[in-house]
């Protein structure tokens, strides 16, 4: 039975930004203190919501990047046909509110007792919910195993790119640069496929749990050949950003 | 009252036409955004089914060949999903729910629909019924692709697309209204995108 996250209704709260980090030259860490968080699990999504002066609105949905236990975290990539995204990561300053409810969704997250070994697969910002679960492991003390392969564009895309070079302890973390690679790069090139999978993934007889985020060609792509590599697909959890055009 | 984001605009003007068209909350996309769970399944056809079960019995079942010589229909909707996205005049072939439900019977005031990779979503018969829900099997003029639910998903464009169950194989009619997949997960029972019902409790 799956576990459940039925709860009272989800209330729109101002929350005070408590600090806006700078993660790469298009992204954003938003830390946030709203006044009643009930918690959250990681992998977990929060709605924020931004009003103008003439009073229109706009929701959008966004990755807790945070772990349980640490404050609010939301990780923003501007985009460039974007409406909400170029406000949070131009605009937005501490000491600002910004409306949000949550947390929301209950089926793309890991906990401690879920097990492993542990596949992470990030496409560019489908890093930040897998992030919070890599947070999660360590701060729970689990021994899970766990492989993160990140594809990005360029190196200087790649999100918490310290934090994730300082994780030790049955944490593997690689890369695959898609468009450009540092001169000396010896980490994966291209796009993920079922050849890099092959290489990289756990082998299916060790009954691995994957994550996959990112667009949906990389989703899809990633998804597809984790089943052909022989991972039952209800081991397969997915989350995919839409190229909506509208965040 | 809602804290004024200062140097927050208005970018995204849905022309006067679509601004009605659109529920509170969602914005107008022009591509076809993705979102599942877990892996596309891909069923081959030859076993594909459709059926209609009530307390484990099947009351009526369709191979995919009985399925597509039941007479279709061209569908025009705007659909909105509730992650903020709606897409307005989509335009379907599919066969219509009452249709299958007519030909396999039915009392019952709840359905479940079921789906390959075992997603499912509840929804009342009455928003199944009365010309509201299809079968849909084709999309703008071509075959549905697998990622947006094909061979077939269930069409319900009055409510959030999650009711729109992808990879659909079939009905379960039941007594009472028992929460699907994501309804479990904290989303709304009912799901109407006009009262913005996304959550429990909307």
């Amino acid at each position: 039975m799956a576990r459940t996250a039925l709860r009272g209704r989800l209330t729109w709260q101002a929350a005070t930004v408590a600090a806006v980090t700078r993660e790469t030259a298009s992204v954003v860490t938003i830390e946030l203190d709203p006044p009643h968080w009930p918690g959250h699990r990681a992998g977990q999504h929060l709605d924020v919501r931004l009003t103008a002066e003439d009073g229109y609105t706009a929701e959008r949905e966004y990755s807790i990047a945070s772990a349980p236990g640490e404050p609010v975290a939301i990780t923003v990539e501007r985009l460039e046909d974007g409406e909400v995204s170029p406000y949070l990561t131009g605009e937005l300053h501490a000491g600002d509110e910004l409306e949000l409810r949550g947390p929301v969704g209950g089926y793309f997250v890991w906990e401690p007792g879920d097990g492993g070994p542990l596949l992470l697969l990030a496409g560019g910002s489908g890093i930040v919910p897998l992030r919070s679960i890599l947070r999660h492991r360590l701060r729970t003390g689990s021994d899970v195993p766990a492989r993160l392969l990140y594809s990005s564009r360029n190196w200087e895309d790649v999100i918490y790119r310290d934090e994730l070079s300082q994780h030790r302890d049955g944490v593997q973390v690689s890369y695959t640069l898609t468009r450009g690679q540092p001169a000396g790069w010896t980490g994966h090139t291209g796009r993920i496929d079922s050849v890099l999978l092959a290489e990289v993934a756990w082998p299916a007889e060790s009954n691995p749990l994957a994550y996959i985020c990112g667009p949906t060609s990389f989703v899809e792509t990633a998804a597809a050949a984790l089943v052909g590599l022989g991972y039952p697909p209800e081991r397969v959890r997915t989350e995919r950003f839409g190229g909506t055009g509208g965040h | 009252m809602s804290p004024v984001s200062r140097g927050f605009r208005h970018l995204h003007r849905a022309s006067d036409e679509d601004a009605g068209r659109l529920p509170p909350g969602q914005y107008v996309t022009e591509g076809f955004p993705v979102l599942s769970a877990g892996p596309t399944p891909h069923t081959p056809l030859e076993e594909w089914t459709f059926a209609i079960t009530q307390g484990g019995q099947t009351r009526k079942s369709w191979t995919w060949q009985e399925f597509r010589a039941l007479p279709a229909v061209t569908i025009t909707a705007d659909i909105h999903c509730v992650t903020r996205w709606s897409k307005l005049g989509t335009q379907w072939r599919g066969v219509p729910v009452d249709t299958l439900l007519d030909l396999a019977g039915y009392e019952a005031p709840y359905v479940m629909a079921f789906c390959d990779g075992g997603y499912t979503t509840n929804l009342p018969i009455a928003d199944v019924t009365g010309g509201q829900a299809w079968v849909a099997f084709g999309y703008d003029g071509g075959p549905l692709q697998a990622e947006h639910g094909g061979p077939a998903r269930l069409l319900v464009p009055h409510l959030y697309f999650w009711k729109s169950a992808k990879w659909v194989r079939g009905l379960d009619l039941r007594e009472a209204d028992e929460p699907g997949f994501w309804e479990k997960y904290g989303y709304h029972m009912y799901g109407d995108p006009w009262r913005e019902q996304r959550y429990a409790g909307d």
